[in-house]
This record gives C-alpha cells, sequence and structure tokens, in this order.
C-alpha cells in the first residue's frame, strides 16, 4: 500500500490514524483531564482490564509540569502528545503491525536501523507493569511497546498490548527538525500559509512552566488533592443501574495524579513524602480497577 | 547417528538474559536426556536476539530395551503388601518369581521412541524456562520471556511432531527482519539451518557476532587514524541486540569534547550503547562513535549515521545543559537539598550520613598522615554532588562529576581528588585511593556504610548484601593493605563488624591463595591490624615451606597432643619450668633453647619482624625434636617441670600464631 509521505505534524497524527483505522481499531479522541500520559486515558488502563477484545487508537495530550522549559529547550515540553494504541487480546503479528506503521510515516526499514531494546514499563502511580521494549529508530527511541501482565494491581488477561510513540520527537526525526517549535503543524506549502509548533504552543510553553513552577498555590493544590482522594471511595460507593460510578470516580484519580505533578513541579513534595503521595494514588487507582474488572466480568 | 536440533524462536530477548539462557538450555536438555538414558556425542547451544538453539550429536532414533528386576514382598508377606506391589509392577502373580524367600518381578521395559522423549523434553524446557522475568501474551497461559512465535524442532531430518499452547513444532525458521528476502525457510538439520541463517543475514553464534563487531569497529578506525575505547561488557550487550551487527562511524559536534570524558563515554555507553574511539595514540576522546547496526543498509548506513550523530547531540546538550546549571548551583545548596534525601529510613538523611563521614574521617585523619581540616572539608562535600543534576542523570558519575566540580570551583586539588575518589575502590579491579586525604575519606565513607548497617542488623545474609557491605568491607581490606596502613579496626566497630572484617579478608587471602588454616591460626591471636595479620601470615607460609617449620610444626603437635591426653588427668601444672634436675642433654638443651629464645622472640614480634620471629622459632626445631625423642615426660618425680616445659614450647609459639589451628 503506497502512502504519500507525511509533511507535518498533523497529517503524522492523520497518518497514524488511518493506518490504525485500516487495522481496525476504534479511533477515539483525547480524554478531557490532564493526564501525564497515554496509558491514563480510561481506553487503557480501565478498558485494558477485563476479559473483553479492545482495540484502539487515539492521541493524548500529555502533561508532565516538571519539564517545562519556558520554551527555551528545543526537545522539552510540559505539554505534548502522544499518540497510543491499546490491542487487547494482542494479536500474534503485532510487531509486524508496529512496524507498518512506521513504513505507513515514511521510514524505509532497509536504510534505518530498528532495534527493539529491552524495557521492562511499569507505572507505579497506577499499579501497572508490563514486559516490552524501547524501539530504537537509528538510536532515538521512537516507541515504547508493551505487554501489559498488571494494571490497577491486577492481572491483565488476555493480554493488552500497548505502543507509546512520542509524536513530537518520531516528527522531528522524520521531518529531519532540530528544534521542536520549527515543526511545521500543517502542510508548510498550504495556500492558507505555513504553520509552526510553535506559533501554535511557544506561548503556552513559557505561561504554563511559569504557572508549574511558580504560579501555582501549593495550599490550594493540596487541598485540591485530597478533596478528590476523598472522593474517589464515595463515587465509587455510589451506583447506578446496580453499578459503582467506576468511571467518575477515575476521573478523580486522575486530576488526584495531575495535582501530584503539580505539586512536585512547586516543589512542594520532600523525597521522603514522594513515594507516600504515589502510593495514595495508586490505592486509589486499584480501587477503581477491581470495581472495572467487577462489572466487565458481570457484563 | 541421528543429530537433533532445536530452536525456540521468539520476539527480541533482552541482551543481558541470553548468554545465561544458552548455559540453561544446555543444562536442561543434558538432564532430560540423561534421564532418559541418552549421552550425546556433543550438544552445543547458541543464543541471539531473537532465538535460542540447541544442537546434539548422536541420538539413537529410540532408546534402548531395559530388563528391570524389581524386589517385591517376602513369601507369606501379609496379602494386602503383595497386592500393593502386583498394582504398582502391573503384574499378576504367577507372573513372579520366586528367589532366596522373595518374590521377584523381572519386566521388560521396552525402549520408547526418541521423537516421544524429545517432545517431552522440549515441552518440560519451555514451561519450566528458567528466565529471570517471564511474561504471557495474547491469549495463551505459557509463560516466555517475550512472545515465543515458532519451535523448529527436527531429529534425523524428520520433524519431532508435538504443540506447545498451540504452537506447533516444524522445520521453519526466520532469518533477519529486514535484509535478504526476510522469508521463513526450511531447515531439516544444522548445516542447513547455519547455511539458511547466513543466507538470510543472521550470525548465530555470539562469539562470531562479537568478532564481527571488533574487526567491523578496527576496519572503521584504521581507515580514520583511530583506536577503538574497547568495552567488553558493552561489547557483550550490543552483541545481543544485533542479528547481524553492522558498526557504523558517526560523527559527534567537536564542541562537545570540552564536557568531562566520562560524561561523554556515559552518555555513549549507557544512553545509547556506542563505542567512545580516541586519535591513535593519543588519550582523549576523538569527535567520532561507533554504533552497531543491525543492518548493513542500503546507502551504507549515512542516514544510519546522521541519525545517530543527531540523537547523540541532544543527549550531550542535555549533558552540556545539565553541567551549566550545575556549575551556577554550587556544592552549598547541593548540600543544603541533602537534608531532604533519605539515607535509609533507620539510618537518616544524606546530610545526617555527611555529618557522620566527616567526624569519622576527622578521627581517620591523623591515623594515616592526612591534613585534618582537608580532609574533613573533603568529607563534607563528598557526597553534594549527588544533588546535582549531572549525577541525577548519570548516577555511575558520581563522586567523578563531584572532583570536576571542585575543580571547577577552585577547590584545593587535594580535597577534590579526595570527593573524586571517595567511593573507591568499586569493583576487584578498581585502584584503591592513595593520597592520605583520599584514603580518610574514602575508609569513612565505607566504614559509615558498614557501621550504621550493622547497628540497625542488615548484615548480609547467604546471597543477599542489598547495601553492598562485603564490597564496602573488602574496600576498607584492600586501601589498608595496598597503603599498608596501620589502624586498629576495633576503634570503629563492635565484634560483629570485625568479625565480618576478618571473614573478609579470610576470602581475599584465599583468593591470593593463602592457605586457610594459616589466615585462621593468626586471627587467632585477636589482633584487629590488618597490615600486621597480613604480614604474619605471609612470614608463617614461608616458614611452614623449609624443614625446620615443617619439623617444628610436627613437634608443637606432638607437645600439644600430650599436654592434651594430660589435661585429662588433672589440671596441668602452672608456671615457668625449672631449671631440669635430671642428667639428660635433651633437656637441658630445651631449657636453655626456651630461655635464649624469650628475649629475641619478644623483641622481634615487637618490631613486627615476623620472618625474624619465625627464625627464632626455627632454633627449637632440634631441641624440641630432641626433647620428645629422648625424655619422657611422664616420670611421676619430673612430671610436673616436663610438662611446664612442653606448655612453655606450646606458649613461645603461641606468640606468633596458634599452630593448633594449622593442618598436618
Amino acid at each position: 500500500m503506497s502512502r504519500e509521505k507525511p509533511k507535518s505534524f498533523q497529517s503524522l497524527i492523520l497518518t497514524l490514524h488511518n493506518y490504525w483505522a485500516e487495522q481496525g481499531c476504534v479511533i477515539l479522541q483525547p480524554h478531557d483531564v490532564e493526564v501525564g500520559a497515554g496509558t491514563l486515558h480510561p481506553a487503557t488502563v480501565l478498558r485494558a482490564l477485563g476479559p473483553k477484545p479492545w482495540n484502539a487508537a487515539y492521541v493524548q495530550p500529555s502533561r508532565r509540569p516538571g519539564d517545562g522549559r519556558y520554551g527555551e529547550n528545543p526537545n522539552r515540553l510540559q505539554h505534548y502528545y502522544q499518540y497510543q494504541v491499546i490491542l487487547k487480546p494482542n494479536p500474534e503479528n503485532m510487531q509486524d503491525l508496529y512496524l507498518g506503521s512506521l513504513e505507513a510515516i515514511g521510514l524505509d526499514l532497509r536504510t534505518h536501523d530498528i532495534r527493539f531494546v529491552e524495557d521492562d514499563w511499569e507505572n507505579p502511580t497506577v499499579g501497572a507493569w508490563g514486559l516490552g521494549w524501547e524501539v530504537w529508530c537509528d538510536g532515538m527511541e521512537v516507541s515504547q511497546y508493551t505487554y501489559f501482565q498488571q494494571v490497577g494491581g491486577l492481572d491483565v488477561s488476555p493480554v493488552a498490548g500497548e505502543l507509546t510513540y512520542g509524536l513530537e520527537r518520531l516528527a522531528m526525526y522524520v521531518f529531519g527538525v532540530d528544534n521542536v517549535y520549527d515543526l511545521p503543524f500543517n502542510d508548510p506549502d498550504s495556500a492558507l500559509g505555513a504553520t509552526t509548533y510553535g506559533d501554535v504552543f511557544l506561548e503556552n510553553e513559557r505561561q504554563q512552566s511559569e504557572a508549574n513552577f511558580h504560579g501555582y498555590d501549593v495550599s490550594v493544590l493540596k487541598q485540591q488533592f485530597e478533596q478528590m482522594e476523598a472522593q474517589v471511595p464515595l463515587m465509587l460507593a455510589r451506583s447506578y443501574q446496580g453499578k459503582a460510578l467506576v468511571l467518575p470516580a477515575y476521573d478523580m484519580v486522575l486530576k488526584a495524579s495531575h495535582l501530584f505533578n503539580l505539586m512536585n513541579a512547586r516543589g512542594a513534595i520532600a523525597v521522603a513524602e514522594r513515594a507516600s503521595y504515589i502510593g495514595r494514588i495508586r490505592d486509589l487507582c486499584k480501587m477503581c480497577a477491581s470495581a472495572w474488572v467487577e462489572q466487565q466480568e458481570a457484563a | 547417528m541421528p543429530q537433533l536440533l532445536l530452536e525456540l524462536f521468539s520476539e527480541e530477548i533482552p541482551a543481558r538474559m541470553q548468554a545465561q539462557a544458552a548455559k540453561d538450555l544446555e543444562r536442561m536438555a543434558r538432564e532430560h536426556l540423561a534421564a532418559a538414558g541418552f549421552l550425546p556425542e556433543a550438544l552445543k547451544t547458541f543464543a541471539g536476539p531473537r532465538r535460542l538453539t540447541l544442537v546434539a550429536e548422536g541420538l539413537p532414533l529410540a532408546q534402548a530395551d531395559r530388563k528391570e528386576e524389581l524386589k517385591g514382598p517376602r513369601v507369606g508377606a501379609p496379602p494386602q503388601a503383595m497386592e500393593g506391589f502386583l498394582r504398582k509392577a502391573g503384574l499378576t502373580q504367577d507372573q513372579l518369581v520366586e528367589r532366596d524367600g522373595v518374590y521377584m518381578a523381572f519386566i521388560e521395559k521396552k525402549g520408547r521412541p526418541t521423537p516421544e522423549i524429545v517432545a517431552e523434553m522440549v515441552e518440560a524446557i519451555v514451561r519450566g524456562f528458567p528466565w529471570p522475568k517471564s511474561m504471557i501474551w495474547g491469549t495463551k497461559k505459557l509463560r516466555w520471556v517475550r512472545p515465543l512465535k515458532r519451535i523448529l524442532c527436527v531429529l534425523d531430518r524428520e520433524v519431532v511432531p508435538f504443540a506447545i499452547e498451540g504452537i506447533p513444532s516444524g522445520d521453519v525458521t526466520e532469518g533477519h527482519r529486514f535484509m535478504g528476502e526476510a522469508k521463513p525457510f526450511v531447515a531439516k538439520d544444522f548445516d542447513e539451518y547455519a547455511a539458511g541463517l547466513e543466507a538470510h543475514y543472521v550470525v548465530l553464534d555470539v562469539e562470531e557476532r562479537k568478532e564481527r563487531i571488533l574487526e567491523g569497529c578496527k576496519t572503521l578506525c584504521f581507515a580514520r587514524h583511530l583506536e577503538l575505547v574497547e568495552d567488553q561488557g558493552l561489547l557483550e550487550e550490543v552483541a545481543g541486540l544485533a542479528e547481524w551487527p553492522t558498526p557504523v562511524l558517526g560523527d559527534m559536534d567537536p564542541v562537545f569534547l570540552s564536557l568531562p570524558p566520562e560524561v561523554i563515554r556515559t552518555s555513549m555507553r549507557t544512553h545509547q550503547k556506542y563505542f567512545a574511539v580516541r586519535k591513535a595514540g593519543e588519550t582523549g576522546l576523538a569527535p567520532h562513535f561507533i554504533t552497531i547496526a543491525n543492518i548493513q543498509a542500503a546507502d551504507g548506513g549515512a542516514v544510519i549515521a546522521a541519525g545517530n550523530a543527531k540523537v547523540l547531540s541532544s543527549r550531550l546538550s542535555d549533558a552540556r545543559f545539565f553541567w551549566d546549571e550545575d556549575v551556577k548551583v554550587g556544592f552549598e545548596p547541593w548540600l543544603e537539598k541533602l537534608n531532604g534525601v533519605t539515607f535509609h529510613a533507620k539510618l537518616g538523611t544524606m546530610a545526617q550520613r555527611v555529618e557522620r563521614i566527616v567526624a569519622l574521617a576527622g578521627e581517620i585523619a591523623p591515623l594515616v598522615g592526612a591534613d585534618v581540616a582537608k580532609t574533613k572539608e573533603a568529607a563534607r562535600l563528598a557526597k553534594a554532588d549527588l544533588a546535582s543534576q549531572m549525577v541525577g542523570e548519570f548516577p555511575e558519575l558520581q563522586g567523578i562529576m563531584g572532583g570536576y566540580y571542585a575543580r571547577q570551583f577552585g577547590l584545593d586539588a587535594e580535597v577534590a581528588a579526595a570527593i573524586e575518589g571517595h567511593y573507591k575502590p568499586q569493583g576487584p579491579s578498581d585502584a584503591v585511593p592513595t593520597a592520605p586525604v583520599s584514603i580518610a575519606v574514602a575508609l569513612a565513607d565505607k566504614l559509615d556504610t558498614l557501621v550504621g548497617f550493622f547497628a540497625i542488623d542488615e548484615k548480609p545474609t547467604g546471597s543477599k548484601d542489598p547495601y553492598a557491605l562485603r564490597r564496602a568491607a573488602l574496600g576498607v581490606i584492600r586501601i589498608i593493605l595496598e597503603n599498608n596502613l596501620r589502624l586498629s579496626l576495633a576503634k570503629f566497630g563492635k565484634d560483629d563488624l570485625i568479625a565480618f572484617f576478618a571473614d573478609r579478608l579470610k576470602v581475599t587471602l584465599r583468593d591470593q591463595g593463602k592457605r586457610h588454616d594459616l589466615v585462621d591460626a593468626v586471627f587467632a591471636l585477636g589482633d584487629d591490624d590488618l597490615a600486621r595479620i597480613v604480614a604474619r601470615v605471609e612470614a608463617l607460609d614461608g616458614f611452614l615451606k623449609t624443614d625446620d617449620g615443617k619439623n617444628l610444626l610436627a613437634g608443637y603437635k606432638r607437645a600439644s597432643n600430650i599436654l592434651k591426653a594430660e589435661e585429662k588427668k588433672g589440671a596441668l601444672p602452672v608456671g615457668a619450668p625449672e631449671a631440669p634436675t635430671a642428667d639428660s642433654d635433651a633437656e637441658v638443651g630445651l631449657y636453655n633453647a626456651l630461655r635464649l629464645l624469650d628475649k629475641p622472640l619478644k623483641e622481634a614480634l615487637a618490631q613486627e619482624d615476623f620472618t625474624g620471629a619465625m627464625t627464632q622459632l626455627a632454633e627449637l626445631r632440634g631441641p624440641v625434636d630432641a626433647y620428645l625423642d629422648g625424655v619422657f615426660v611422664n616420670e611421676p618425680e619430673h612430671r610436673d617441670n616436663r610438662l611446664k616445659t612442653l606448655a612453655a614450647v606450646r606458649d613461645a609459639m603461641g606468640q606468633v600464631a596458634d599452630f593448633g589451628l594449622i593442618g598436618g
């Protein structure tokens, strides 16, 4: 299948959408709560659990408040995009499907050096881990490839395979651009004019960086964290049509997690406290995961 | 004789697990084959990024028939015993033969066909393989290191038929993912298999992959007048990351050469798995690198080199950023941060640890001839770099960065060197610090660790040593011995820690080929000065290699046996022997020898001239031999004095070592 090589950030995304749609995935839109990684979208964390098949792909804006550099670093951002694919159960030819997606975005696999380098992924805040690789293209990590073994402290069975592409980095590589803000966002030859990644996000990086490092009121963040934490079990205790309100409860876990990241960026969390906060979020996540699996198995 | 070829083909196996996997496969196969009565003429295994392979030569096509004799119940035994036996043997009573009052069963066991045994063996190996970490995938319950895709299993060119969790055996495998035809191919024996892999761009044998990498690197270097900075650990790793390893030389922006070479090498090695290179005949790094690609690219590797160069640039830009940020901050704010870093829940923060190390280093300094003020300053700053951004990114550069930053900030050279070297030695091949300030801080660092973890009862047990206390103790021992330091360890730790040091020292000396009984004989004296202990062991070792030494040891044993035997009859007389009253040359001789020995022996020991002390002891050999051969100890009127004489021999020798612990 021949495709035109993408020319812009957005066409890279569209190419991946088309490719994974052709493989039969549901193409979703981002989750509308701040998250630190595409994995945290309920379409991955929750749908990876339970017996039902699930195949989806989506872009997820991801926020890492501590990574902000006021727009001055060419490849570090506090807000960036991950492309996420979840295939459950993982198909036998998942590696081939993945390699096909690289070809689709214009990487010639006989010219580039593609390697699968051991990387055992884990995300302690959601009690998740899996085995897989970092995928390297010419020495650069272009994707994370994981066979989930546990999520929310529960075994994942059947196993879900997860692919995460760091879109900005991948795009910089494919387009040979050294500074993320120079990435063409739309077709640079467009009749309506070229727009760069910087045109869209540079000011956002500046303002958000200042807010992340100096703006947020730590006591307010802390209060909100505790409120969210207290709400999760209450929400799970409430039910509709016989089902505990897992999905809203999980949104609150995500909010708590983001609030933690903000407190962390503000330097408000001592090293010794870190583990305890992560443990608190993980406990909330486990509660949601258990309730979700119960509903899935009952259905 | 038939050949067995087995290949377990999977998705990419972590490089660090491959060598052990090849060993485990060989061991398991040998065990299974041996249990079936097979002894292959040759058996070899291979491991690579996507496959484990076994080839065994010289298997029969079936087991030999076997006759088994089973002993049954006695004649006249209760019927239950007979029933049980018949059930177990699968026989009826008329098939039994009576022999010497016992029923015997003679069972003919038909040898089973080898394919059956092989099928069972492969299943047992796959299901029981000891991967350090394994996983399930898809809807299968099978565990493997990564998804297992194919099983090639042929015996004597025939597929051994079986399936494991839906994965059927066959005679098909795959070569390189991208190079060549990139299609599966058939292999019915090892020759076809090896030739097929070669044709499909896979180097099967890891040793060949390593050679290919080194050869390739050297060729690239030669053409550019460069030299490879060899790195065995990296070589092992990259040999497990490529089926068709192809070195590619790339360029690094020379501006990064202003970074410390350790930073560049660490970034290359840990992040990118690149080899560093230097200009032929020079020591610093050259602005190039070599990456080991898994492909001979259509364009000769130009795209690969350029891509990798870009990644390295961005890595080194990060490192440069960390350096620039770090030198804006400096030691004092870092030290402040260590207040928030827990060292261990029961041992407080890193800042508290620093305080302890400062105090300890201050105590050690005068003992090793170090300037106390400089030592304390170095100890105070030694851990600061843990809070730097560079060490946050490259933990293995702890200490080294502290040294660089100290020099950057214009600190005293001795202080900088002590900060840099205070983790040393970090392994058996690492050098120990030799400058006095460095020695004091390095010792304080390790002693604080040891004393702390011993105090909270976190001692190593068996194979568990999570805080690397054995390494720390060994570090202390090496620093002391290699610098010939005179320290009394009891100053720094309680009995259990001293015993731990003694234990480690024994291991060290044993590794150097010293007899462990000599080490025990010297340790029994209760000394805690390692240099002195070692000097004694060495002198003793030399002495026991002489005739005098051997004979004196024999004499000692005879004397102490007599003493032991007599002791059983009642308490031995105490006190120094008196001049012998019997008219016996042997008695007079030994009495005089002991008297003459006393002073020079004590002097030699006081001067720690242990070889001299041994020479003095050697003077006893003749008199002791004559005494033991010519004097009857148990003569009633002389018994007391003669036992005192033997005890005096034992005690004199006991000042040098406990000869009783030395083996014959």
